[in-house]
């Protein structure tokens, strides 16, 4: 009984976090973001140097062949860095999308060049999580038409997977004539959320995903655990940076982190997101070892993520005083990357009555 | 990660369900009643000699003498956990580590064996009225007359007191000393004249805790563990054990199910409140916070047994542990509504009152063994290392 990363995954973790360091410090996230990039050209050709964009992708196809655990350990570390660049959706549910339900011809057309950075994916999933400004992307003789929105990675995509309103997923080329793409603009600008309206596009199906929903309900948990991870890495660098400041900064001729007020705020958000490390774990680890327990606990590691992660990102804030609500210092970067993992692909109430029907509660 | 479990421990698991079924019948609760029979003691004997109970105990001492191993310890507790027998004890869980590490041959001889086969009970002598959370700051005094220490002073929160054969105290004798540096540790008899101890009524209505006070009580000066003046640290290594028993996960998954049965059985205007997507959303946020526990555990037991300290996991199990046990509590007095206020064997209570006496219970363990409040100080200096307080003048 070993719970605990092996030797090969924290070093996999820390040369993604080291170079992260380097090529995408927050000069650099502010750069990106204030002239519209979610995908840094730097941070995504390092990252694909790394073999990262394979993660999840077998030998056969050019990837690693690594798994869920690992995906999320690189998963944190982007959330830390809180780094521009399109890992959700190309690197993790498109690949997923495309394992569990493309044909050979399409994975080996496609998982290689995701590997190599050449592809971007973007993937719309979210009309089959909850409807609200749509009904989502009908399919008919192999051409698609509607209205997806929040399309994962969707505006630096080169290619689209999209789920129509029977569950089936489709690849579509980004650019191809009757798709309007449209960047969304979301409070984080680090990623990239798309409206994408389709308008009799041609369209070639993952066959494995007809009649068959669970395809994408395997895309959509990949992106879930994967958002819960980035929310991990994220919410502890919110700490860490509490923390720090929390040693350095004076009032009454003290260190504010010697006052209980302040020092207890820490102690909280540490306690309660340490145990979220552990059920990020468990919920990748079951993926391949206990798929059965699988779905729930991705489902619980995705709506409490984003619990302790709104409690820290807030708590954080307050930790900093004014400082933490300027731009000046960044911390927002963190405190919004939060945000947008909490809604994106079932916000918690969402989540966890998915998780009630999957226990039979409902 | 590896969550199988090796192929000696898995026949180890096998073992111990087999001697659990094989002498249920003997366990208490299952076994016949006969006069003159304690069948805690005899079944306590019994799960020493299989290595059941005190297991790590070396074999001069009573114990059963095996190689520390974490997990088998962990298996032990889940299949008596399982198997809804009664589980063995280690005597007590704070006194026999301390006294194994620290006291004479003489004295581990003559306290171990009776403690582990549950013949010789024992209270703890820390808390005073003007020392809860400062420990260290207590002032029951203890001077050397002749071959004895007299002792006078008052002692608070003294759980089981009043049946307890033996105590383990901390005492002032040193008055001039630094305040860490003035402390013994001492072992006597609770039959010794000049003890008095009063219960302690709580909020639940039980008694369980006393006030014990000493007035020129005489234990001879052999009876202390250490050194005169080092009881501050012999005392440090059985509130590190204390701590470590508070808040542990399989009790919350336990519950957890509890609550999941309570909510299909209970109705609100003939619906189920499982069918209450309020009430439900509650169950699933606690389900969360319970499973991220429960694996933090397996961390936490994954470091302990190659003998590293686990660090941050560990030093949480206390604060978040006995917290989600309160929430829990809190939750099911909810589900019950105007059910949830009923008490001590009212007509209409439901599971005898159980969750309203948990409901208080909690909040005692949240506050006692270190309240939440000193777990936070410590989860800050020690995990994350803020500065402490600077010191008020005098102090």
């Amino acid at each position: 009984m070993e719970f605990a990363l092996t030797e090969e995954q924290r070093l996999l973790q820390d040369s993604v976090s080291r170079f992260l360091e380097s090529e995408c410090p927050l000069d650099a996230v502010r750069k990106a973001a204030e002239s519209g990039q979610t995908n840094s050209e730097s941070v995504w050709s390092g990252l694909t140097d790394l073999g990262i964009h394979g993660v999840l992708i077998p030998e056969e196809y050019g990837g690693v062949g690594l798994g869920f655990l690992e995906a999320c350990l690189v998963a944190e570390a982007l959330g830390s860095a809180v780094a521009p660049i399109p890992f959700l959706g190309s690197s993790i549910m498109a690949p997923t999308a495309l394992l569990n339900a493309g044909s050979d011809a399409q994975r080996e057309a496609h998982l290689p060049r995701i590997v190599s950075g050449q592809a971007v994916f973007g993937v719309g999933v979210t009309e089959q999580i909850g409807r609200r400004e749509t009904d989502g992307v009908k399919a008919s003789d192999g051409k698609l038409s509607g209205k997806a929105m929040f399309v994962v990675d969707g505006s630096d995509a080169d290619m689209l997977i999209i789920a129509d309103d029977t569950g089936a997923m489709h690849l579509v080329d980004a650019n191809a004539g009757g798709v309007t793409r449209q960047k969304l603009k979301t409070i984080d600008r680090t990623r990239s959320a798309a409206e994408v309206v389709l308008e009799a596009v041609t369209a070639e199906v993952l066959p494995g995903s007809s009649g068959d929903r669970e395809p994408l309900r395997k895309t959509i948990d990949a992106g879930r655990l994967i958002l819960a991870a980035d929310c991990l890495g994220a919410a502890q660098t919110m700490i860490d940076k509490s923390v720090a400041y929390a040693k350095e900064r004076k009032q009454f001729n003290r260190v504010i982190g010697s006052f209980q007020a302040v020092k207890h705020m820490c102690a909280e958000m540490a306690s309660q997101l340490e145990p979220c490390r552990s059920l990020v774990w468990y919920a990748a680890h079951s993926v391949a070892a206990i798929p059965d327990e699988a779905r729930l606990v991705t489902c619980h590691a995705k709506a409490h993520l984003a619990e302790v992660g709104r409690f820290v990102a807030r708590t954080s804030t307050e930790v900093h005083g004014g400082m933490g609500f300027t731009d000046l210092l960044g911390l927002h970067y963190w405190f919004k990357r939060i945000g947008f993992d909490r809604q994106l692909l079932g916000a918690p109430e969402l989540v966890r009555q998915e998780a009630a029907e999957l226990q039979g509660w409902v | 990660m590896d969550l199988e479990y090796s192929e000696e421990h898995q026949s180890f698991r096998e073992e111990v369900r087999q001697f659990i079924s094989d002498h249920r019948d003997e366990a208490p609760g299952y076994a016949p009643r006969k006069p003159g029979v304690n069948v805690g003691i005899t079944w306590q004997k019994l799960l020493i000699e299989h290595g059941y109970a005190a297991r790590t105990i070396p074999k001069e001492y009573g114990g059963f003498g095996a190689e520390p191993d974490l997990l088998k310890s962990h298996i032990i507790a889940e299949e008596f956990a399982r198997g809804k027998v009664t589980p063995g004890h280690n005597g007590d869980n704070r006194l026999v580590p301390t006294l194994l590490e620290l006291a004479t041959e003489e004295q581990k001889q003559m306290y171990i064996p009776p403690t582990i086969r549950g013949e010789m009970n024992w209270c703890q002598g820390y808390s005073e009225p003007g020392s809860g959370s400062d420990l260290a700051s207590l002032s029951t005094r203890a001077h050397v007359d002749g071959d004895d220490f007299v002792i006078n002073g008052q002692k608070i929160w003294t759980s089981g007191a009043k049946t307890a054969d033996m105590i383990f105290c901390l005492v002032r004798t040193e008055p001039d000393a630094p305040k860490h540096q003035g402390i013994s540790y001492l072992l006597f008899s609770m039959d010794n004249p000049g003890i008095d101890v009063r219960p302690m009524v709580q909020m639940t209505g039980d008694a369980h805790f006393n006030e014990v006070f000493f007035t020129d009580c005489r234990v001879p000066t052999s009876q202390i563990v250490g050194k005169r003046g080092e009881g501050w640290f012999v005392a440090n290594a059985t509130l590190k054990h204390e701590r470590g028993g508070l808040g542990d996960p399989h009790a919350a998954e336990a519950r957890f199910h509890e609550i999941v049965e309570l909510m299909k059985q209970e109705t609100i205007d003939g619906i189920r409140l499982m069918d209450h997507a309020v009430y439900r959303d509650r169950l699933l946020k606690l389900q969360a916070r319970m499973l991220s526990m429960k694996y933090n555990g397996m961390r936490v037991l994954t470091h302990s047994a190659r003998g590293e300290d686990a660090g941050l996991p560990r030093w949480i199990v206390k604060l978040q542990g006995c917290e989600l046990n309160h929430q829990m509590a809190s939750m099911a007095i909810d589900l019950m509504g105007e059910l949830g206020i009923l008490y001590d064997g009212s007509p209409y209570i439901r599971n005898s009152g159980m969750w309203q006496h948990r409901y208080m219970m909690d909040l005692g363990l949240i506050i006692g063994g270190g309240t939440a409040q000193i777990q936070k100080n410590m989860i800050g200096e020690r995990a994350l290392g803020l500065p402490k307080e600077p010191k008020a003048e005098g102090v």
